[in-house]
């Protein structure tokens, strides 16, 4: 049975951008070892042989011509940013 | 203790393709920032990557450049870190079947020659452009999202800051020939990180290596190079311990200095990209681009020794670039004497450049109109001394060489009546150099071609000049 | 009686012969709409002034060709519109006005010209079984609004079956437009994956997630595929396959169909009733002359898990780029940049949405990846593999489409794994990549819909609409309307 520690949930939580107060991270790691225990069922299964299943079409050489196409504005594309200066968006530094 | 110094280099290089490689944003350096961006570039909910075929040429080409075997199975993977200039938060690029493994380039230090190796050279999207502000926040532009990108990793072979300079140099002679990037590091488009290490001579295992940042042209990665070497020597000697270092390079105090300290590696999440389907390159393709790619400049250079018959070191200048060697070419292949042409490229065209800090394709003169110029020379209608003035309008504004030498006045005087003319009033003028020079003293015969010369405003043709003022001279 | 119970066809019809106005359809909507909306919360984002002038418009058209031309429609909240709001049902998007472009499937509707009405209601990024992670007021299901109308797609579902609009897109993961349609009772497809272009959904899971109609009628449900259908430039994952005319197909014939029936499908876990009525379902199909067999799918307790691992992991990439920086709702708490990743995304997404994250960041996390993401797209495959052996014998597959009508609101949210068993009839078929389709196929004994499940061949839709067609003609199901308002 897989046990996922609250130590495990901090650092998977900081790699995804997310963070828990102390009782929410101990909910997590209980929620995710029931999720991932349940998914143990898969060791059952012999898969040494089998290939990994990305696309379940056999679609290859997707490609496009290299034609360059203007679609939007410099306008536009800042219409969303929450802050902006100057043609450019507005982030808080690394440091503060 | 002795050490011997282990580097290894990842070298980025942009593609120049017209259009990006998920999306048909233009690919263009320099642009107002976010103009050269669509929703696909900004990562905007709900849109895909779709592969740009010449990108994948691209990278085809300077794998096959660089003796890499390319492969006929390869895809695409995420690459996921939070960062502002990363729209989607993961880079799209390529994890266990990278385009092109196991290719290898030739150095030369001191005379020495030496395989480097090329472990790896995959193709991913470049990121947006991250300035840090004086006003303590940070600005995006996203012109350069989605720039094609192939990251060369080479294995740690080069074990000098030299091997790593002539390496570079080496890499990017070579790319620059296959025709699918300008690989400019003052416009970002190579780009270079080291990883160097080293441990005590006769010892098989590497030492913890230090990665250098932040390294804007290729003496820099030697300096940087050369300042690690021995701070991580210092470090050694005294007993101490190399750690897992990003470390960046100052140019103003010429050393490197710690960014962080790297805690195991990090976890990037690599998997295979969804939205893109795999490659599959066959042997017809492969061939295709093969036969398009030009020659290389270690050919060109030896084909320059051999055929043409220039010195092995006039033929490493001229293919020290590719705009160079194909400058010569063209103004060789006129009709030009190849000497010549190879003697004004490495003179003149290149003392100009370098005063200028220009690229010899933004200079006004025309192969065409060097390779006339020269034969303005040969056939006398100018002298080598009024070909430098010639040069000189040409280099600036361009033009043709036969109308400048007619409308500037400059063809050379040949006609010895004429000479003979001129030398008389000169030794007229100048009755004690002739006095002089009946005693023997050579330095007055110096003197009055110099005066000849002077008062043809040196068109006056020098052979033809000494010639006949020795024969005045004997007369008088 | 509504005009909203004609089917499509009958309504083109009615406009052709101008005996009614696109703006009569419309303004039935919004009557509609304004009636029972407030119980059904199946919109998100409406603008009527907007689906009126478009109205009128058309009105003024001499040329009123064009399948779905003039019909009232919802789309579901993750596929993007240029110029109106799209949230997925996240705060996280709560100010995001314009997409700045259309969904190709919007595209294609628009080239069609139907009147889109607004955007509707869903789990919030399409993770969910019942709408009840919708960062808004959850969608009630019209026949019991003490009931959940099912999810991911819950307001598609419900803004057919509540008469709100004639059809609405969805879009199906792991079940979410066929659960929604068994709980709502109207008739939901999910394509093959790769023929419906995903250029504009919002993804979940980019190798699971597509676009599919929900509609009251099979007729109507075939009429509008044919519009969305086909391949497209921009994702490289759609299939480069033609098109059929799918009306066509609807025939009545299914004399000599060979339908498997999964005994997995009806075991344990599925609500006797739900049982009974598939079992009806199969002795109405053995009376229009088809014949069926009961097949093994043996990996399909295995799906499930396999479902939970990739598409969270794949989620846990697709949902990164919601890092406050060009679009949405940046905290206001965000000192530093490594803040305002962490409090937007915290304070912008819902439970559901961060365990899936957590669930995916952790199945691709260094050391876990060969275990979890790897392991389960190598069940993938097998689980593939069982559904193309079975489907080389026989034409389709039919089952139930979930293993028990819609249940109450509240009552799977305590533990997440309760919730998941929602979709594990449905999940295989995303896992696979086939299309399958739910209709109506019965009621419960309080009166709530039950779901028939027709799975069928790759790019055979046509299939699938011939014999869920066949069944929804000799049957009555789906003419019984839900009496709104009667609860609560």
């Amino acid at each position: 049975m897989a046990e996922i520690s609250k130590e495990q949930v901090k650092h998977v939580a900081n790699l995804a951008r997310l963070e828990f107060d102390d009782e929410a991270v101990e909910q997590m790691a209980n929620e995710l070892s029931s999720i991932i225990g349940y998914a143990e069922q898969l060791n059952e299964l012999d898969t040494e042989n089998v290939k990994p299943t990305t696309h379940v079409l056999d679609l290859k050489n997707v490609m496009r011509k290299d034609e360059p196409k203007k679609w939007i504005t410099q306008e536009e594309a800042l219409k969303n940013a929450p802050d902006q200066k100057d043609g450019q968006i507005r982030v808080p530094s690394i440091l503060e | 203790m002795n050490f011997e110094t282990i580097i290894g280099l990842e070298v980025h290089v942009e593609l120049k393709t017209a259009s990006k490689i998920f999306s048909p944003s233009t690919n263009e350096f320099g642009s107002a920032p976010n103009t050269n961006v669509n929703p696909i570039d900004l990562g905007y909910p709900g849109t895909l990557p779709v592969l740009n075929e010449e990108a994948v040429n691209f990278a085809m080409k300077a794998a096959m450049a660089l003796n890499c075997e390319v492969a006929t199975d390869t895809k695409f993977d995420r690459k996921n870190y939070f960062y502002p200039d990363n729209p989607k938060a993961y880079q799209i690029s390529q994890f266990d079947q990278p385009i092109g493994e196991h290719g290898w380039i030739e150095i030369e230090v001191n005379g020495k020659k030496k395989k480097i190796g090329i472990t790896r050279l995959h193709l991913e999207e470049d990121a947006g452009k991250l300035t840090h502000g004086e006003d303590g926040y940070s600005y995006v532009d996203y012109n350069r999202q989605g720039t094609p990108l192939i990251e060369i990793v080479s294995e740690p072979d080069m074990r000098s800051p030299e091997e790593a300079y002539a390496y570079l140099e080496k890499l990017k002679n070579i790319i620059q020939y296959t025709g699918v990037s300008d690989v400019k590091m003052q416009e970002g488009s190579l780009r270079c990180d080291a990883n160097i290490s080293l441990r005590p001579i006769g010892q098989e295992e590497f030492g913890t290596k230090a990665e250098l940042k932040n390294l804007n042209s290729f003496s820099f990665v030697q300096k940087g190079l050369e300042f690690e070497e021995k701070r991580q020597e210092k470090v050694l000697l005294s007993g101490g311990e190399i750690l897992q270092e990003t470390r960046r390079y100052d140019e103003k105090t010429k050393e490197t200095i710690l960014m962080r300290v790297k805690e195991g590696s990090d976890d990037y999440r690599y998997f295979p990209e969804p939205d893109l389907v795999p490659l599959y390159i066959d042997e017809a393709w492969k061939e295709r681009i093969r036969s398009e790619i030009p020659e290389l400049p270690d050919a060109r250079r030896a084909r320059y020794v051999s055929e043409l018959g220039l010195s092995e070191y006039d033929a490493n200048v001229l293919t020290a670039s590719k705009q160079m060697s194909d400058f010569f070419e063209e103004a060789a292949g006129l009709g030009a004497d190849i000497k010549q042409v190879s003697n004004w490229l490495m003179g003149e065209v290149s003392a100009y450049m370098n005063k200028h800090y220009k690229e010899i394709e933004e200079l006004a003169i025309t192969p065409a109109a060097l390779a006339k110029m020269i034969k303005l020379i040969e056939d006398g209608t100018i002298s080598s001394k009024i070909a430098k003035k010639v040069f000189a309008e040409l280099v600036e504004n361009g033009g043709d060489p036969e109308k400048i030498v007619e409308e500037k006045g400059l063809v050379q005087i040949s006609d010895p009546e004429q000479l003979k003319q001129v030398v008389n009033d000169i030794l007229d003028q100048n009755e004690q150099s002739i006095i002089d020079f009946k005693d023997g003293k050579k330095k007055a015969k110096g003197f009055l071609v110099g005066q000849i010369m002077k008062a043809t405003k040196g068109q006056a043709n020098p052979p033809l000049v000494n010639e006949i003022l020795a024969a005045e001279l004997e007369k008088r | 009686m509504s005009l909203f119970d004609s089917t499509i066809k009958e309504l083109e019809a009615k406009l052709h012969n101008q005996e009614i106005t696109v703006e009569d359809l419309v303004k039935e909507s919004y009557g509609q709409i304004k009636k029972v909306d407030g119980d059904v919360h199946a919109f998100l984002t409406l603008d009527e002034e907007k689906a009126l002038e478009k109205a009128r418009e058309l009105d003024k058209r001499e040329d009123k060709s064009g399948v779905l031309f003039g019909i009232p429609a919802g789309i579901k909240d993750n596929i993007v519109t240029k110029g109106l709001r799209t949230t997925c049902a996240s705060q996280f998007l709560d100010n995001f006005n314009d997409p700045l472009y259309d969904a190709t499937v919007v595209e294609k509707l628009n080239a069609e010209n139907p009147v889109a009405v607004g955007k509707l209601n869903m789990d919030e990024f399409a993770m969910g079984s019942s709408n009840e992670n919708s960062g808004y007021e959850p969608t009630r299901n019209p026949w019991n609004t003490d009931h959940v109308p099912g999810g991911s797609s819950g307001g598609s579902a419900a803004a057919v079956a509540a008469g709100e609009v004639l059809f609405s897109l969805g879009t199906d993961t792991g079940g979410s437009i066929r659960q929604p349609a068994a709980f709502c009772g109207v008739v939901g497809m999910k394509p093959t994956y790769g023929r419906v272009s995903r250029f504009g959904l919002v993804a979940f899971a980019s190798s699971l997630d597509q676009i599919g109609p929900l509609t009251r009628t099979v007729e109507d449900n075939a009429r509008v595929l044919e519009v969305i259908a086909g391949h497209d430039k921009m994702d490289s994952t759609s299939a480069d396959v033609e098109v059929p005319a799918y009306t066509e197909a609807l025939t009545g014939d299914v004399k000599g169909l060979k339908i498997a029936v999964p005994k997995e499908y009806l075991a344990e876990g599925v609500s006797e009733e739900v049982k009974n009525a598939v079992l009806e379902a199969l002795k109405v199909y053995e009376k229009l002359g088809a014949t069926w067999e009961e097949v093994s799918l043996p990996h399909s307790k295995y799906a499930l898990s396999t479902y939970y691992l990739l598409s969270s992991s794949e989620a846990s990439a697709n949902l990164a780029r919601f890092d406050g920086v060009r679009y949405g709702v940046r905290s206001e708490n965000a000192e530093n940049m490594l803040d305002m990743f962490v409090k937007s995304r915290s304070e912008g997404f819902g439970d559901e949405v961060k365990r899936r994250i957590m669930l995916g960041t952790f199945a691709l996390s260094s050391g876990y990846y060969d275990a979890y993401y790897k392991k389960a797209q190598k069940v993938r495959t097998l689980i593939k593999n069982d559904f193309d052996k079975i489907l080389a014998d026989y034409d389709v597959i039919v089952g139930p489409t979930t293993p028990t009508p819609a249940f109450k609101v509240g009552e799977n949210t305590s533990d997440p794994l309760t919730m998941y068993l929602n979709d594990i009839l449905t999940i295989p078929v995303n896992l696979a990549g086939v299309p399958g389709i739910s209709i109506p196929c019965g009621f419960s004994q309080e009166g709530l819909p039950i779901g028939l499940q027709i799975i069928g061949n790759y790019f055979d839709e046509s299939t699938v609409y011939r014999a869920a067609h066949a069944f929804e003609q000799a049957t009555e199901h789906h003419k019984k309307r839900p009496q709104l308002g009667g609860a609560k």
